[in-house]
């Protein structure tokens, strides 16, 4: 099977461990990643706050590449990127005026023939042929943490529910995590203002970790480069904000579903992360 | 108080350039505050989403502009936590990008958002020249528009050590094309 | 040759601000066969029907036209002033100028001379008008009411008192509907079952009342005093003559973890039960979707001790079909559940209940005897928040409406709960205060006067919970907004009122109207409250939309106070607008081929077979015959006829192509 993909910015640069995991992950079940040619960056959460135009135009030059390469879907693994592009594709669709519109200002053409879709979206597709191959299971507690993007506004993504989603949980169990029921799963983590508003991001990823430690998680589980470097790179400003020493690790779900399946800890990046992917008690200690 | 009625008939208040830009009305806030009971943000802003909202529903200078001179709209982290609660079916996000884009449009812009639109801007720089965004450049932009030299700096060689600096820009083929689509867009705004 | 008047009305400026009125009262007068024309400002005042009046008396007229509004608005006053006058009523016709052409037309010379057409047509189909006399129909003066909530106890009780039979059917084990479930009311905080136990056991008791629990209306046919009912009466797999309601099978049950619907959940009951003490008719029902017998024919342990024999797990559904005058509509609602609410847990947190089960809580019949407990483990709680509006007035739910009643319960509870729990903290989120009502808004007052309740002006976003605590983060919006955390251990959320599942369904096998939230449709919003658009049939109660006891009641003796009225007479008037087949002289008898296409086209079973026979009985042709009483005068059945054996009465084929052949 092939699908289109469209890695992003992030995961060539400050999240690439996301990027070899959702690789290594989809050689070993079986799916192609066709990578969308010349694609340019989404415009993230910077496009829509200075032009509403620039931040449509971008993710449809991107699908539109796509749609010449022939893709049908195009697979987004980033949050940030996926919710762009699905709100552009969304806005688009409702108005063919406006598609009009932008296909001038690409310079191609773009009929909203290329569907986007998450990386829970697809992983949910492979659950049996990931169960199957989940031969080192990840016995851990985990905290599934969904982030705003991956679920809102669910008119536009339509997927999952918007509070208290399950996707992530049901596919964290398919590999022997036992996930608990938290109530931070979509509470936001200040997203784009890791630079500019550390203190920020510091105080809603405090709420975050606290709550899943309290709950007992041995690792917080994303599928959202943002909320990685929040919760991963940001932990010194965040046990500071909090007077705490947490030291759970932040790990991407592919990179969790790669460790049960045997990939090498290497080959899914998990030497990237600021805090380490230790635990204190033995594997299913817990569980 | 004058009063304020017809406020949405006249093209040149905020409520009628949402409306134009959006398709929203401002007359759908009832004023429940449930955006700002779930808005993650809404502690640190001065005004807070509903208090926004209440601005633009008057259709009159004088608020308009309290609302644009705000700080809390440039906290707005678009999580779509309001609009996805709101009964009312608000896109309240959506709204905050046209009263920033407003703001900085006549220029009153609290100056609170110079940090947070230098780093947009960096950030935009990065793709309008090499199509992508290119971290470290984005970074010592972002130093250079906001002065905070130096913000992050004990970060850059652990993130380095991990692989995750890439230390040379991506440039894709179509380079001119992105550039021409900022021409078409954010013009001489940016 | 006719003798024709043609009365020409302005409407006011309604008609002749666009018509020239005078000019088409002038091309009048030239159509063949018009021998008056006249017009005037308004024909439907005493002066203007005086003048039709007269004119046909002067005049001699055997035929009238007013050319005027909709036939909707004033056909019956110009029927009846022409009839007066000595010509029979359906040889008056109404041609309309205003809905048809003033108000949809610029004023020109077109329009006036459409006006005139309109005109024409209309004294062709007088030319060929026959006169017509109204049916009468017999009136059975036994009235159905479905529902036996109070609404339905209170219709059936005012019907009965004025000497009419009632036939109350209910659709659950007991009558009672919510108002059984309530622990006190506002705003006397008098006790619900208190005053309702009296009015349900008098209800079963009356004379004239026959009360038909656990059963449902299955079909409807007929019309206005000559409804046609099927009722499913469900197998209560019990005998109840043969029950004495000592209840020792519901005490030996060995099943005894089902859900209790009557306390919403809170506690539980056997699989034969009765579903609270002072059921009417207090005696047991099995509830085979849970009683082991019935899933794998084990148990039996009710027919062994049952003194009297009285279980029949072999009893049957059994289907009655009843004569019914009139049918008043009295199902209820119910409330939004709590799974409705992604932002406060699906359903999830164990206390975060709907108003109720905080009525149950609160009972003194209930799960707790009337302590306050919270659900998940039995505390005291301490801090209760209330949500009022929830899911009510929420566009994003499906439910833009105010449900009417949550401002005064969720008042009520906080007093309730204060009463019992004296050091406890009510806190109520609400957006608006809706108390307008007779000491309505001194009761809200009060509880927040005395009884301390502190009430926030804002929704709430979230629940979840968080070391055992209810975490509500809501806003205060008359503080600019400010958020605000309570922590509480239990809240309960004022969810919106809502129409029966069933409604809908129902509406369908009654063919009455109903809103797009499924309440049944009132004929009228401000003149016709009570009835709906079907003659016979009325409406009582939250059926038709959120309404509390006081508005409920008062609806139900309205709606009983219709059907007294109609059945004060001993037969209706019905217009004589019906199909008939012809009839023709022998041979032929009637171009009727028999061939029953009517029959199954006919959407009200009007159509019957008829057998002609010769002197001697022996049958010669069998047709096809309308039965008036049933007939609609929809026409369907002329349209099917290939020979045109049938014609509809007032709108003959030949009247209609005479109208057309005009143009
Ligand atoms: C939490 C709460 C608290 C309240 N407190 C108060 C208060 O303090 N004071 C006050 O004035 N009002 C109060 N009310 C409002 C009150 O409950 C209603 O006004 C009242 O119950 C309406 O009566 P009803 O007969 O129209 O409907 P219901 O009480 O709903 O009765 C309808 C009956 O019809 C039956 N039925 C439904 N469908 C069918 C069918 N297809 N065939 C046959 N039968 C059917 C049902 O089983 C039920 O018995 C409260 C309501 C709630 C939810
Ligand atoms: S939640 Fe919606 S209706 Fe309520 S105040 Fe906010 S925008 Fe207005
Ligand atoms: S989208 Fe903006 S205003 Fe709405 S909840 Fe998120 S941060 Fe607050
Ligand atoms: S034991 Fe028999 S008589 Fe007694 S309540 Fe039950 S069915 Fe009726
Ligand atoms: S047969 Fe059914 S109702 Fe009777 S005692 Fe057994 S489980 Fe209960
Ligand atoms: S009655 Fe009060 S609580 Fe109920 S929906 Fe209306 S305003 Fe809201
Ligand atoms: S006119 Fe309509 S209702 Fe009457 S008999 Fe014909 S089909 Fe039936």
């Amino acid at each position: 099977m092939r699908i289109g993909y469209y890695p992003g910015c992030s995961l060539l640069g400050s999240s690439r461990e996301f990027d070899e995991s959702v690789r290594a992950v989809c050689e070993t079940i079986g799916l192609e990643l066709v990578e969308v040619p010349d694609w340019n960056c989404c415009g993230a959460s910077s496009a829509h706050v200075l032009d509403h135009e620039l931040s449509v135009a971008l993710p449809a030059k991107i699908l539109a590449q796509a749609e010449a390469a022939g893709l049908t879907e195009v697979l987004a693994p980033c949050a940030a990127c996926y919710s762009r592009l699905i709100g552009a594709y969304s806005e688009l669709e409702k108005n063919p005026d406006h598609r009009a519109k932008v296909s001038e200002i690409i310079e191609m053409p773009y009929t909203g023939a290329v569907k986007v879709v998450n990386v829970l979206e697809v992983l949910e597709r492979f659950a049996d042929v990931i169960q199957a191959k989940a031969v080192q299971p990840f016995a851990r507690k985990v905290a599934c943490y969904y982030g705003c993007l991956l679920v809102r506004p669910p008119k536009v993504v339509n997927f999952d529910r918007p509070e208290d989603p399950q996707v992530m949980d049901q596919l964290a169990a398919k590999v022997g995590a036992t996930p608990i029921d938290w109530p931070f799963k979509t509470e936001c983590c200040g997203a784009a203002f890791s630079v500019t508003r550390t203190d920020l991001v510091a105080k809603l990823c405090g709420k975050i970790v606290d709550s899943a430690v309290k709950l007992q998680a041995e690792a917080l589980v994303v599928a959202c480069p943002m909320c990685h470097s929040n919760l991963d790179m940001r932990r010194p400003e965040t046990n500071a904000a909090l007077g705490k020493d947490l030291q759970i690790p932040v790990l991407f779900l592919t990179q969790v579903i790669g460790l049960a399946m045997g990939i090498e800890p290497k080959k899914l990046g998990i030497q990237r992360h600021m805090v380490p992917v230790a635990f204190n008690a033995p594997t299913g200690a817990q569980a | 108080m004058s009063s304020a009625n017809h406020h949405e008939s006249r093209p040149d208040t905020l409520a009628a350039r949402v409306k134009a830009a959006t398709g929203i009305s401002l007359a759908q806030c009832y004023q429940c505050g449930k955006c700002a009971a779930g808005c993650p943000v809404s502690e640190e802003m001065d005004l807070t989403p509903c208090q926004v909202l209440r601005l633009l529903q008057y259709g009159q200078d004088k608020y308009d502009e309290k609302a644009m001179r705000s700080a809390g709209i440039w906290l707005c982290l678009s999580c779509e936590t309001c609009s996805t609660r709101c009964p009312q079916e608000v896109e309240i996000p959506k709204i905050m990008d046209v009263v920033r884009a407003e703001a900085l449009k006549r220029g009153i812009a609290h100056p609170k958002s110079k940090d947070i639109l230098a780093f947009h801007r960096a950030f935009l720089d990065s793709v309008e020249q090499t199509g992508r965004l290119y971290e470290i450049g984005l970074v010592a932009n972002y130093k250079l528009r906001s002065g905070h030299f130096m913000k992050d700096v004990m970060l850059a060689p652990k993130m380095y050590v991990r692989g995750k600096l890439g230390l040379l820009p991506h440039m894709i083929k179509g380079t001119a094309a992105v550039k021409r689509i900022f021409k078409r867009t954010l013009g001489s705004k940016g | 040759m006719s003798r024709i008047g043609v009365f020409t009305c302005h409407c006011g400026e309604n008609i002749a601000g666009t018509v020239d009125c005078p000019k088409v009262a002038e091309l009048s007068r030239q159509i063949p066969g018009v021998v008056h024309s006249v017009d005037y400002k308004y024909m439907c005042s005493d002066p203007g029907q005086t003048l039709i009046k007269e004119a046909i008396k002067e005049h001699k007229l055997d035929g009238v036209v007013v050319a005027a509004c909709s036939p909707r608005m004033h056909e019956p006053t110009f029927r009846k002033a022409a009839a007066e006058a000595g010509v029979n009523p359906y040889l008056c016709e109404m041609a309309n100028l205003r809905e048809h052409c003033s108000w949809v037309h610029e004023k020109n010379e077109a329009t006036t001379q459409k006006a005139a057409d309109l005109v024409r047509v209309m004294v062709e189909k007088v030319k060929h008008d026959t006169p017509l006399t109204p049916i009468k129909v017999p009136v059975t003066k036994t009235a159905l009411v479905v529902g036996g909530g109070i609404a339905g106890i209170q219709t059936a009780l005012d019907i009965a008192n004025a000497g009419h039979q009632v036939v109350l059917v209910e659709k659950s084990p007991s009558i009672g509907g919510h108002m059984s479930q309530l622990s006190e009311t506002f705003p006397t905080l008098d006790c619900s079952q208190c005053i309702l136990t009296p009015r349900m056991v008098e209800a079963a008791q009356h004379p004239n009342i026959k009360l038909m629990t656990y059963s449902e209306v299955e079909k409807v046919d007929g019309f206005i005093g000559n409804f046609k009912v099927t009722v499913r009466k469900k197998a209560k797999k019990v005998d109840e003559k043969a029950c004495t309601g000592c209840g020792l099978c519901v005490t030996k049950c060995p099943n005894k973890k089902i859900p209790d619907e009557f306390n919403e959940g809170l506690a539980f009951r056997p699989a034969i039960y009765v579903p609270f003490p002072q059921a009417v008719p207090n005696k047991p029902t099995i509830d085979t979707a849970n009683c082991t017998y019935f899933k794998n024919g084990k148990c039996g342990v009710c027919s062994k001790v049952c003194p009297t024999g009285a279980i029949r797990y072999e009893q049957e559904d059994e289907l009655i079909t009843m004569d019914i005058g009139a049918i008043v509509m009295a199902t209820g609602f119910k409330l939004m559940k709590t799974d409705k609410f992604p932002e406060y847990g699906y359903g999830k947190y164990k206390d975060v209940i709907d108003g109720m089960q905080f009525e149950r809580l609160a009972s003194a019949s209930g799960p707790t005897a009337g302590v306050i407990k919270r659900p998940s483990d039995g505390k005291e709680p301490e801090t209760v928040v209330f949500i009022a509006c929830s899911g009510s007035r929420d566009r994003a739910k499906g439910v833009p409406y105010c449900s009417k009643i949550c401002c005064m319960y969720t008042a009520k509870h906080t007093m309730l709960y204060k009463h019992k729990v004296h050091h406890g903290q009510a806190y109520v989120f609400y957006m608006d205060i809706r108390s307008a009502g007779k000491d309505y808004d001194e009761f809200v007052r009060r509880a927040i006067e005395e009884d301390e309740a502190k009430y926030i002006r804002g929704r709430v976003s979230r629940i979840y919970e968080e070391d055992g605590k209810l975490i509500v983060k809501g806003a205060d919006t008359l503080m600019n907004g400010e958020p605000v955390e309570i922590k509480a251990d239990m809240v309960v959320l004022a969810t919106a009122v809502q129409s029966q599942d069933c409604s809908e369904d129902l509406a369908q096998t009654l063919h009455i109207s109903y809103d797009k939230y499924g309440f049944f449709a009132e004929a009228h919003p401000k003149l016709r409250p009570v009835e709906t658009n079907t003659a016979g049939i009325f409406l009582a109660g939250a059926c038709q939309a959120p309404r509390d006891i006081p508005e409920t009641v008062a609806q139900g003796s309205a709606a009983g106070a219709k059907v007294a009225a109609l059945f004060s007479q001993d037969e209706l008037t019905r217009e004589p607008i019906v199909a008939v087949v012809n009839r023709q002289a022998p041979p032929l008898f009637s171009t009727c081929t028999g061939c029953f296409l009517c029959q199954t086209a006919c959407p009200y079973q009007a159509i019957e077979q008829e057998e002609i026979k010769d002197r001697s009985g022996r049958v010669i042709k069998t047709v096809a015959k309308v039965n008036p009483g049933l007939c609609q005068g929809c026409g369907t059945c002329v349209a099917f006829c290939r020979t045109k054996a049938i014609d509809l009465a007032g709108f003959s084929n030949e009247q209609l192509f005479a109208e057309l052949m005009t143009l």
